[in-house]
């Protein structure tokens, strides 16, 4: 079985980022970056479906920046086996990448894409929902346990509630929560390794889709500051405090 | 110009994020049509007729659409989105599961999490767990958004919106198996006016009882941090942060929790912020209103008594 996994380059989860001077855009340079972490959850979950004879081949995709390559090769040291970086400088919207990435799966025909439920930058939630309609695949979102049982999945989801179990058939696409797997940290031979695994660049026309402008970002503005807080010395200060002062009790 | 949104409930009853996404929609302004696709929903369908502002309620009923899920409601609402401009949902598990799938179909973007309506077509949205707030022009003929609810306030109950049937069934391919929800006496994060919650401090799921005493004391909801569920004290369900719940109570008191930057995305909208912690440092106290640096498992006791 094949599995595809789209990842994404972002800003390092630890990063605190800042609006630039301009209101344009969060500035990102010179920031630490990282493959998403939901995604790397999704590698994670490819790899261990190889280990277990499940996976035949883990096929990992991004679309990004020449230097999202970086993130391509930690997949590869984590285990993927080889690489496809859909080249572009310009910010896509979801939409636009769930197009490229159904062109990508209609070449490769992977029976499961996995892939994080969210980056952790644009917070959209968006790509995984958008390719599995496109593609005409079942979907299963916030996944946090995945079993491939014949030629259907079994998913256990993270819903509001509680958990919810599901199957779908497969070819299928799965998005992942956080409780799916923890990472394990690529070894210096496999990031060696990696190094020469294949990796094929293609642009967004050698993939034949065309795009459009579905939106216009015309500002990005820093959050409002809270009102710095006190120090309380005690506990019935802090009672006092809730009662009289806040009147929130 | 009409706006379609899409009902959050179980069956059961209604999830008041509906009528705070119906006033998303009154912000956004033109006739307002509540879409319920459910199966024996009858009390679903007398709440919603109830909430102000809403022109009609659209019922879907079929077992096909028990359990929400998301490929045959998106099939449903793409069916009926030529009469809409706008199509709304809670950015609940649900909503999000649903609405970028109807995005495809219609071959628009979506917008996430939208806390503000500055136009038509203009929103603002959170982007680096609410480090920054994006304001983006929608240039697609139709507008699909999720909406945080926490971010507006709930319309009124003193409507009545005619009901009308949606005969046409799509079926669902995927299969349900099970599932355990949360059962629980206390209000639903999302809903409630005081949250507590526990962190990684806590050390044990059997301590976050002394965090319950507290919550029932006030009538609030229980939550918890990302470490608090990755290390198995408590269920997923109970999560706050940037991939958990949002929550925007008048009180939100965070117990052993540091502060982590996506733990803070999900509660710092909060109108009062408590931070209980035994380290000076955490950087939760940058933005409590009332830090207390204490032992928790002596300070939540003490406090509960006197409240």
């Amino acid at each position: 079985m094949k599995v595809l996994v789209p990842v994404k380059r972002v800003v390092d989860a630890n990063v605190k980022v800042r609006v630039n001077a301009d209101n344009t855009d969060v500035d990102t340079a010179n920031l630490k970056m990282a493959i998403n972490p939901f995604c790397e959850i999704a590698v994670e979950e490819a790899v261990r479906l190889k280990e277990a004879g499940v996976a035949s081949e883990i096929v990992v995709v991004t679309v990004g920046p020449k230097a999202a390559q970086e993130q391509l090769r930690t997949a590869m040291a984590l285990g993927a086996d080889r690489g496809i970086h859909i080249q572009t400088e310009e910010a896509l919207v979801p939409l636009s990448i769930a197009k490229l990435l159904n062109a990508v799966q209609e070449k490769e025909q992977a029976q499961l894409i996995i892939l994080g439920k969210q980056t952790i930058d644009g917070d959209n939630n968006q790509t995984g929902q958008m390719l599995s309609a496109l593609a005409n695949m079942p979907q299963a979102t916030f996944a946090s346990e995945v079993k491939v049982e014949g030629d259907s999945l079994a998913v256990t989801r993270e819903v509001d509630g509680g958990l919810q179990s599901v199957t779908v058939s497969l070819p299928a696409v799965v998005t992942v929560d956080l409780r799916l797997n923890e990472p394990r940290y690529a070894k210096l031979p496999n990031i060696m390794k990696a190094k020469r695994k294949p990796l094929e660049t293609l642009s967004i026309d050698d993939l034949g889709v065309s795009l459009k402008q579905h939106q216009t970002v015309l500002k990005v503005t820093p959050p409002a500051e809270r009102k710095a807080g006190i120090m309380v010395a005690s506990v019935a200060e802090l009672a006092d405090k809730l009662k009289n002062e806040a009147k929130v009790i | 110009m009409a706006i379609l949104v899409l009902a959050e409930h179980d069956n059961a009853s209604l999830k008041l994020d509906t009528a705070k996404v119906v006033a998303c929609g009154q912000a956004i302004g033109g006739d307002i049509d509540v879409l319920i696709a459910g199966h024996e929903c009858a009390a679903v369908v007398d709440a919603a007729k109830q909430l102000t502002g809403v022109r009609r309620v659209l019922v879907a009923q079929s077992a096909q659409y028990a359990h929400g899920f998301a490929d045959n409601v998106a099939q449903l609402i793409v069916d009926i989105a030529g009469d809409y401009e706008h199509i709304l949902a809670a950015a609940t598990s649900q909503g999000k599961d649903t609405l970028p799938r109807v995005s495809a179909l219609l071959d628009v973007a979506q917008l996430s999490e939208v806390v503000e309506v500055v136009s038509a077509d203009t929103f603002v949205r959170p982007i680096y767990a609410g480090n920054a707030l994006a304001t983006v022009q929608s240039h697609d003929a139709k507008k699909v958004l999720t909406v945080r609810a926490s971010a507006f306030d709930a319309v009124a109950n003193d409507g009545a919106a005619d009901v009308v049937a949606l005969d046409k069934v799509f079926d669902s391919v995927t299969q349900f198996v099970s599932q355990s929800l949360s059962k629980s006496e206390r209000p639903e994060l999302s809903a409630a006016s005081v949250v507590v919650s526990g962190g990684r401090g806590l050390g044990s799921g059997e301590n976050f009882a002394i965090l319950e005493k507290l919550a029932d004391k006030l009538g609030g909801a229980l939550g918890a941090s990302r470490a608090a569920v990755d290390a198995g004290f408590v269920s997923n369900d109970l999560q706050v942060g940037q991939t958990g719940k949002i929550v925007a109570p008048d009180l939100y008191i965070a117990v052993g929790i540091s502060g982590a930057i996506q733990h803070l995305a999900g509660m710092k909208d909060s109108k009062v912020i408590v931070a209980i912690n035994k380290d000076p440092e955490a950087p939760i106290f940058q933005i409590a209103d009332y830090g207390l640096e204490a032992d928790l498992f002596e300070a939540v006791p003490e406090l509960t008594d006197l409240l």
